[in-house]
């Protein structure tokens, strides 16, 4: 089979879908012209995420690790919800193939990005160097193992 | 299950199985061998060889066996490159969207010092001969055009492109992988200098194809060895599976009046079905288009999870989205009939044959519509579309 039992459980069972209307920070990577969006919402109080909800655009992977991504930090400090990785999703999900590793990068970017925007909306001094390199569909590369 | 993805292979038919068996089991001599047992699989081989020529309206002789579609375009390229290349014409003439037979091995021609050009096949996924009239230079050695598009199962008018191609002394080469067996092909009518085929696109079985040349047409060589094909296709003859494409070639031409019509009805069923769902649209022309396609785009939505999903209510489908091929870009296929790449990633393919009922047809069209509706639930950019945040490019 192309996925792991957990990526077929999450793309058929995805956790945290939908949209959280008065949001504290909101995060969206990908392109729709590379066939992949990612959308996340976060609810924030006493620096806990409190609630996330996903939205995503994109392949079997794509839903599975948006899935998966929002369960590693919901409840958690939204610094820690910063240190997670691609490859922890990834490995979450008993791995991912190859070329769709690029799907774990992006669920870690959605999150970053909504922080940052949580970061921007509240006022917050935040180090800008930590999100940096988010998004672009052209900087990824399908074949490659990130 | 319902497999609806006939254009990718189908299940050979019963014909097929008993004409391969019994050679598989008993008749398994080389039939290159001078006993009687090397000379009986002689013999099956020439009938088939036969009985292909005769679907096709060719001669015996004009029929080389090959391992596939893949090769026979590889090799009836290569030899048009050859013959051209002694008269100093180094121009080939194709389309944007043929197979990636084609298109690689033109690939490899321009790497050698040929010159290539793409026809336009528009929004309908149509070329004319007047394109094709227009585009021939005096050092054109061939035209190579698809008889029916893989994906969206347009048919081109492959006899008026003959009759140009004729008229300018230029060779001309089809790729039919799609269209044999299921629409009818004349070689003569068409003027075809060079046709390929594949066993398993008709209810045959996968590995063997056809390269069908003009008499006289002496091929290139791309694999070498022994005297089988007339030492033009060297190797020794899978006797089993050339008798049965033969065999389930046989039928689906004797077969094809009433299979045809049948199709015909149950396709455009799918079609009415599915352009039912908001912001769908068919890809290729309506009426010229194989019994068989249907093709659709769906704004908002990815094709691999569409597949995955239509799997899990045991629909085999097929899509054009990058996911589902492993590389950035979605189906060039697409692209080439205009439609812009968020649109391409959300493509179904669904491919049909007579073994399938009214009621296989409506089963899929309720899938359909649910995971669609489904996919643009959770999808951000079906709701920027509904926000307004977005245009739809489908109306």
């Amino acid at each position: 089979m192309l996925y792991s039992e957990k990526v077929m459980d999450h793309f058929r069972n995805p956790r945290n879908v939908g949209v959280i209307e008065d949001a504290d920070g909101v995060g969206e990577v990908g392109n729709a012209k590379c066939g992949d969006i990612m959308k996340m919402y976060l609810k924030i109080k006493d620096g806990i995420i409190d609630d996330v909800k996903f939205e995503t655009f994109g392949c079997g992977s794509a839903i599975a690790s948006s899935s998966m991504a929002t369960e590693m930090i919901k409840g958690k400090p939204v610094s820690e919800a910063l240190q997670l990785s691609n490859k922890a999703v990834a490995e979450a999900l008993d791995g991912l193939p190859a070329y769709k590793m690029h799907c774990s990068v992006l669920a870690e970017q959605a999150i970053k990005s909504a922080v940052q925007d949580y970061y921007e909306k509240k006022g917050i001094p935040h180090d800008s160097a930590l999100f940096a390199d988010l998004e672009c569909c052209h900087d990824h590369d399908h074949g490659a193992e990130e | 299950m319902i497999y609806a993805d006939n254009a990718a292979t189908t299940r050979p038919s019963r014909a097929a199985l008993d004409a391969m068996l019994p050679l598989l089991e008993e008749g398994y001599g080389n039939a290159s061998s001078l006993y009687t047992l090397g000379q009986k699989a002689r013999e099956h081989l020439e009938n088939a060889r036969a009985q292909v020529a005769k679907a096709l309206n060719a001669q015996p002789n004009e029929i080389y066996f090959t391992s596939g579609g893949s090769e026979a375009d590889t090799q009836a390229l290569f030899t048009a490159a050859r013959l051209g290349e002694k008269q100093g014409k180094k121009h080939i003439i194709s389309t944007k969207f043929e197979h990636h037979a084609i298109l690689h091995a033109l690939d490899a021609l321009e790497k050698q010092g040929f010159a290539v050009t793409l026809l336009d096949v528009h929004e309908n996924g149509l070329v004319t001969a007047e394109q094709v009239a227009q585009a021939i230079r005096p050092d054109t050695c061939l035209v190579t055009i698809m008889t029916a598009n893989n994906e969206i199962g347009t048919i081109q008018p492959i006899a008026a492109i003959g009759a140009v191609c004729k008229e300018k002394g230029v060779l001309f080469h089809t790729d039919a992988v799609q269209a044999v067996g299921h629409i009818p092909v004349d070689v003569k009518a068409w003027q075809v200098d060079f046709l390929s085929l594949s066993g398993h696109k008709f209810h045959g079985p996968k590995g063997v194809g056809v390269l069908f040349a003009r008499r006289g047409l002496v091929l290139a060589n791309i694999i070498f060895g022994g005297a089988q094909e007339r030492g033009r296709r060297p190797g020794t003859e899978n006797v089993p599976a050339i008798c049965g494409m033969a065999a389930a070639l046989t039928e689906a031409v004797e077969h094809m009046d009433a299979d045809r019509a049948r199709v015909t009805a149950l396709r455009d069923r799918l079609i009415a079905g599915i352009a039912k769902i908001p912001h769908s649209g068919l890809n290729g022309d309506a009426v010229q288009r194989l019994p068989g396609n249907v093709n659709f785009c769906f704004e908002g939505i990815e094709g691999e999870s569409l597949l995955l999903l239509l799997d899990d209510k045991g629909i085999c489908a097929s899509s054009g989205s990058a996911c589902t091929s492993g590389s950035l870009d979605p189906s060039h296929v697409l692209l080439a009939i205009g439609r812009p790449h968020e649109v391409a990633h959300g493509s179904l393919r669904l491919t049909l044959d007579a073994s399938m009922t009214e009621s296989d047809i409506d089963t899929i069209i309720a899938a359909v519509t649910e995971v669609v509706g489904y996919l643009r639930g959770i999808s951000p950019v079906w709701r920027d579309l509904q926000e307004g945040k977005r245009s739809y490019v489908i109306q």
